[in-house]
């Protein structure tokens, strides 16, 4: 039986990483994001990295990080306000942006695991979005193409996940990991909780482990971006 | 309303959370359409929906439920109810372009009278993205914005044709301002005025109107 498991972050990216390589990182915002993984990309020093990923981090922490330092040439994204060094570096012209909306890049992810090269959407129909790409009339309705995404590495965030790669996610931190998982040609998963083969009920594997490469245990700080509560009366 | 005439954000809101039927499926935008939430009338079961992959979203936590791992799109924390389910991102999209969530609500920056939409970038500051706004206009059943009716300047944001870049085109059904409200039905080009807020003389609207708007019906 191969084995997936590997003890660090570090070690789960030994040999994956390279000047201009693509890279894609879950989450939304700060949830669901592969904390570990993206600090020993950083650590690997590879550079000129393009990376997909909803959301660019905020300052010092997610992708923030390797928008510190300089590591990033092209994010492809959907939302990116909450991060002034990237506003810094975009503005400055630093670091190219491809904005994709967010069910359209969702989709370019799961159509690229998929084996899917292309796709028809309405959405962005008569938008900057549809500017260059061509277009196909269904039932007297204008969609636009878009094309699926690949990844070298994807970097998946997950809440358990056993020694075959099995995973399962937690709540809203689920959003872009599971797609993303299909479509590295290397997927590297970082867990909450790492268990034996077996101790899941195979009926409620959310990501089957065919998908993943590598796993680590890794503890995250899981910081809030906008912690809202409400007092009890 | 106690300062002048019109709506106010909180009015706005309210007069949107009407549009809410019994047993829809809701998407609620950032800014005043997030206050909808707090006015869905009595005996109108909802189910809101969140981009992020949740449906069937909760109030925001007390502090011993906090959960770094539950948010809204928004990111604020939140909390899941018992009907709550999870989902990943291409699935929430499934169900918004798929036609599956009834309505939605929105702010915007512009309207057209062709029912365009605007809300995602003023060309020469930063942008932040649409996220999933482009997706949402494309793809609900039915689209209501929500804005104030004219800018800082006075002028009007209801327009003839949008000035900024589109989010999507032909995709309103009603627009709610501080002056009244303007709808549309299906398959209809034209919007009219549905409804006058508070003190708001009909003059007034079309003063401040630059919309080609069906001015007959009231």
């Amino acid at each position: 039986m191969s084995n997936k498991v590997f003890k660090t972050a570090v070690e789960a990216l030994e040999g994956l990483t390279f000047d201009g390589m693509v890279v894609m990182a879950g989450g939304f915002g700060l949830c669901g994001i592969p904390e570990n993984l993206i600090g020993a990309l950083r650590d690997s020093g590879a550079q000129n990295i393009t990376a997909i990923s909803n959301n660019a981090g905020v300052d010092g922490f997610g992708l923030g990080l390797l928008l510190e330092t300089r590591q990033i040439k092209k994010m492809v994204s959907s939302y990116v306000g909450e991060n002034k060094e990237f506003e810094r570096q975009f503005l400055a012209g630093e670091l190219d942006l491809e904005f994709n909306p967010q069910g359209t890049l969702s989709e370019r992810i799961r159509a690229g695991g998929a084996g899917i090269p292309g796709f028809y959407t309405k959405t962005g129909v008569g938008t900057v979005i549809a500017e260059g790409k061509p277009t196909m009339d269904f039932d007297d309705e204008e969609y636009i193409m878009e094309t699926g995404l690949k990844a070298d590495v994807a970097l998946v965030k997950a809440w358990r996940g056993d020694t075959q790669g099995n995973l399962q996610f937690k709540k809203t931190a689920r959003n872009f990991n599971p797609m993303m998982a299909t479509a590295g040609k290397v997927t590297v998963v970082e867990v909450d909780e790492l268990v034996e083969v077996g101790s899941f009920d195979a009926n409620y594997i959310h990501t089957p482990g065919i998908y993943v490469q590598r796993i680590i245990e890794a503890k995250c700080e899981k910081r809030i971006e906008q912690l809202t509560i409400r007092e009890r009366a | 309303m106690a300062q002048g005439k019109g709506w106010s954000r909180d009015d706005m809101a309210k007069r949107a959370a009407q549009e809410l039927k019994d047993g829809f499926y809701v998407n609620l935008g950032i800014g005043i359409p997030t206050l909808v939430a707090n006015h869905i009338p009595d005996g109108v079961d909802v189910t809101l929906q969140s981009e992020n992959g949740m449906l069937g979203m909760g109030p925001f936590p007390y502090p011993d439920e906090v959960d770094p791992d539950l948010i809204n799109a928004g990111k604020q924390t939140i909390t899941e109810l018992r009907r709550s389910s999870y989902f990943n991102s291409a699935e929430s999209f499934a169900m918004i372009r798929g036609g599956h969530i009834d309505i939605s609500i929105l702010g915007a920056m512009e309207i057209s009278e062709g029912g365009d939409i605007a809300n995602w970038m003023i060309p020469g500051k930063m942008v932040k993205g649409m996220g999933g706004a482009m997706d949402l206009v494309a793809g609900v059943k039915r689209c209501v914005a929500v804005m104030d009716h004219t800018n800082r300047a006075g002028a009007s944001k209801f327009l003839p044709q949008c000035t900024l870049p589109l989010t999507g085109r032909n995709c309103i059904d009603m627009v709610i301002t501080d002056l009244g409200v303007f709808s549309r039905g299906e398959g209809e080009a034209r919007f009219r005025v549905t409804e006058l807020a508070p003190d708001i003389e009909m003059d007034e609207v079309k003063a401040k109107t630059e919309a080609d708007l069906d001015w007959s019906v009231l």
